[in-house]
């Protein structure tokens, strides 16, 4: 009985003991979560608020746009309202001539100036990183420089050395008899590529530099050993670790690609061949604030926001798939 | 490694020359237009349809320079102060609240993180275009069409910035450090402002810096919601004064003078940060 008795009260008085501390554990752990959570919540709030109001709700009202339309009863003098027309937004957008010129136009634009960026850029910074080029630090400043200049300017300084009269350009070219119209009905696309290409391709080149920088000596010294010759160890070694900078350049290349607007905008000024919807996203600008035909400019915005989305995407999956086969 | 290995590595004779000149030349590509807008700079009106660049009989770069301010009533510098103000403050403030919800991804854990997070990479690919004509309709109901807060609010948005604030703070800031702020009884976000942001602070300054770039570059967003020439920035600003030359050409030289002064602050910028955005380029590319 008082064996009993021992034994059962400091079991008792442990087991009333033990769940204590126990239970103020829990909840000190759950207090500590809670303060986590909550400082997590605060760090995040300003970004997703943005997020919801800058990004979220304009994404939602595009698409709901698309689908309604503003009908004026009684030829305008009733009160607007807006009337369900399902796809026949998208069905006027995707018949309007002048908006699938457009995409072939962007078409057009990303074939050429796509792969002429990302292996320009890559040959660059191969080139910088081969050690062999003199003044590197001052070919790498002079080549990033564009990078400071505003896209709108950059356009600016090209719109000029196009302009006959006053491009020392054309005068050269001029004085080999050769006469060349930089924005004519052929050559728009192409000088709009090489506004982008002088913009963008100093940066991605440094982008391309910093990934060479970080391959390790030891595998390009092995490959050296294994009587890789410079070109070779560029290509083959080198080329294949920095690919994650290249379908990261890649991509970010390819949307703003699609967005195309701000060269040929200013270009627009001076070249009858470029009309005001030119680009898809010229034609959103002009549906919407020069025809004010929201429902219009709202379809051609999703259009686009789709084809951005599937192009990156099959960019991914594209490069993801060659990787494991690679692995293979 | 050997005096020998390296020597093997290095390409002979031609293909070093080859390297060079391909160098160079882009180089002189990357260069000339800049040099051509700065020789413009001197030119006056006529000069510059004369295109006779090195004469320097011309030189009215002064005059250029007084023109520019003077021109419309002194827009140009109206433009100047708000282009600083949209790009400054909004890169500041917009580089804050990336990093800091960048290093919340990185730092706490609970439900669906990866699923929001993808979300954030998600709005990196939304173009702009797609966004302007909601943005300016929800800006005319609430008042705001034609304010500075039409132009500033957006160009916070910066989801690229959270990507990288979560690489650099990945990177940065070690989970021991914080484990030793808790223990020691600091507040988590005391623990954020005293301690992380110090360890962020490069991966700060080239979020800043990129949207530094970007908000200087936009174009698009201030021309969906500004119709007062007071409130333009100097991008939008230059586009309206290149519009009018072809009409009246005295706005030629002003335009070109406008052109080579809106570019020295992102210059100036990056020469300054060149130490912080360096690391930062690298952090983004290689992941």
């Amino acid at each position: 009985m008082t064996t009993t008795t021992h034994s059962r009260v400091p079991a008792g008085a442990a087991r009333a003991a033990a769940p204590q501390p126990s239970a103020s554990g829990v909840r000190a752990r759950r207090a500590a979560r809670r303060r986590r959570l909550g400082a997590c919540g605060v760090l995040m709030t300003p970004f997703f608020a943005l997020l919801v109001t800058v990004f979220l709700i304009p994404v939602g009202t595009a698409v709901h746009l698309s689908f309604f339309s503003d009908d004026q009863p009684g030829l305008g003098f009733g009160p607007e309202r807006q009337v369900f027309v399902g796809l026949r937004s998208y069905a006027a957008v995707l018949t309007d001539p002048t908006f699938l010129g457009g995409l072939g136009t962007v078409a057009l634009y990303c074939l050429i100036y796509i792969p002429l960026m990302v292996v320009g850029a890559l040959a660059l910074a191969l080139m910088l990183d081969s050690g062999v080029v003199r003044l590197r630090a001052f070919a790498q400043l002079g080549l990033f420089l564009p990078h400071a200049v505003p896209g709108i300017i950059a356009a600016l300084i090209w719109l000029y050395l196009y302009t006959p009269g006053i491009s020392p350009v054309i005068e050269l070219f001029a004085k080999g008899d050769i006469t060349i119209d930089f924005l004519g009905v052929h050559t728009v696309v192409p000088s709009i590529v090489n506004i982008a290409l002088w913009s963008n391709l100093g940066y991605n080149m440094v982008v391309f530099y910093a990934a060479l920088q970080a391959v390790p000596r030891e595998v390009i010294e092995a490959s050296v050993v294994d009587g890789a010759g410079p070109v070779r160890a560029a290509l083959q070694v080198k080329t294949p670790l920095v690919r994650a900078s290249i379908v990261m350049v890649s991509i970010f290349t390819l949307i703003w690609a699609l967005q195309l607007f701000t060269e040929p905008m200013l270009l627009s000024q001076s070249s009858p061949m470029i009309s005001s919807r030119f680009s898809p996203s010229m034609y959103i600008y002009d549906a919407a604030f020069t025809r004010n035909n929201y429902g219009l400019a709202a379809a051609a915005s999703v259009v686009l926001l789709v084809c951005t989305i599937a192009l990156s995407y099959g960019v991914t999956r594209f490069t993801s798939r060659a990787d494991s086969e690679e692995a293979r | 490694m050997s005096a020998t290995d390296s020597s093997l590595l290095r390409p002979g004779l031609l293909g070093r020359a080859t390297v060079n000149v391909v160098v160079t030349v882009s180089v002189l590509y990357t260069l000339l237009p800049v040099l051509w807008l700065v020789l413009a700079s001197t030119k006056t009106r006529d000069a510059l349809f004369s295109s006779d660049l090195l004469s320097l009989s011309d030189f009215s770069f002064l005059r250029n320079l007084d023109d520019l301010f003077a021109m419309d009533g002194g827009l140009y510098g109206r433009w100047y102060v708000n282009s600083l103000l949209y790009a400054v403050l909004g890169a500041a403030l917009g580089a804050l609240i990336s990093v800091a919800c960048g290093y919340a991804f990185d730092k706490y854990r609970f439900r669906h993180k990866e699923k929001l997070f993808g979300l954030v990479l998600a709005a990196v690919m939304v173009p702009q275009t797609v966004l302007a004509l909601p943005l300016y309709l929800m800006a005319s109901e609430a008042g705001l069409v034609n304010t500075f807060w039409a132009v500033f609010i957006p160009v916070l948005f910066n989801p690229f910035g959270v990507y990288l604030g979560r690489i650099f703070a990945r990177g940065y800031v070690p989970d021991e450090v914080l484990e030793a702020a808790r223990v020691d009884g600091a507040g988590e976000l005391t623990t954020y402002v005293r301690v992380a942001l110090r360890m962020l602070g490069p991966g700060l300054i080239t979020v800043f810096l990129f949207q530094l770039t970007a908000i200087w570059n936009n174009f698009f967003l201030p021309m969906v919601m500004l119709s007062d020439q007071d409130l333009y920035p100097v991008s939008l600003g230059l586009y309206q004064w290149n519009s009018s030359a072809s009409v009246s050409p005295e706005y030629y030289p002003v335009v070109i003078m406008g052109s080579l002064l809106a570019v020295l602050p992102l210059i100036l910028a990056f020469v300054l940060l060149q130490r912080f955005w360096r690391s930062g380029l690298t952090a983004g590319a290689v992941k």
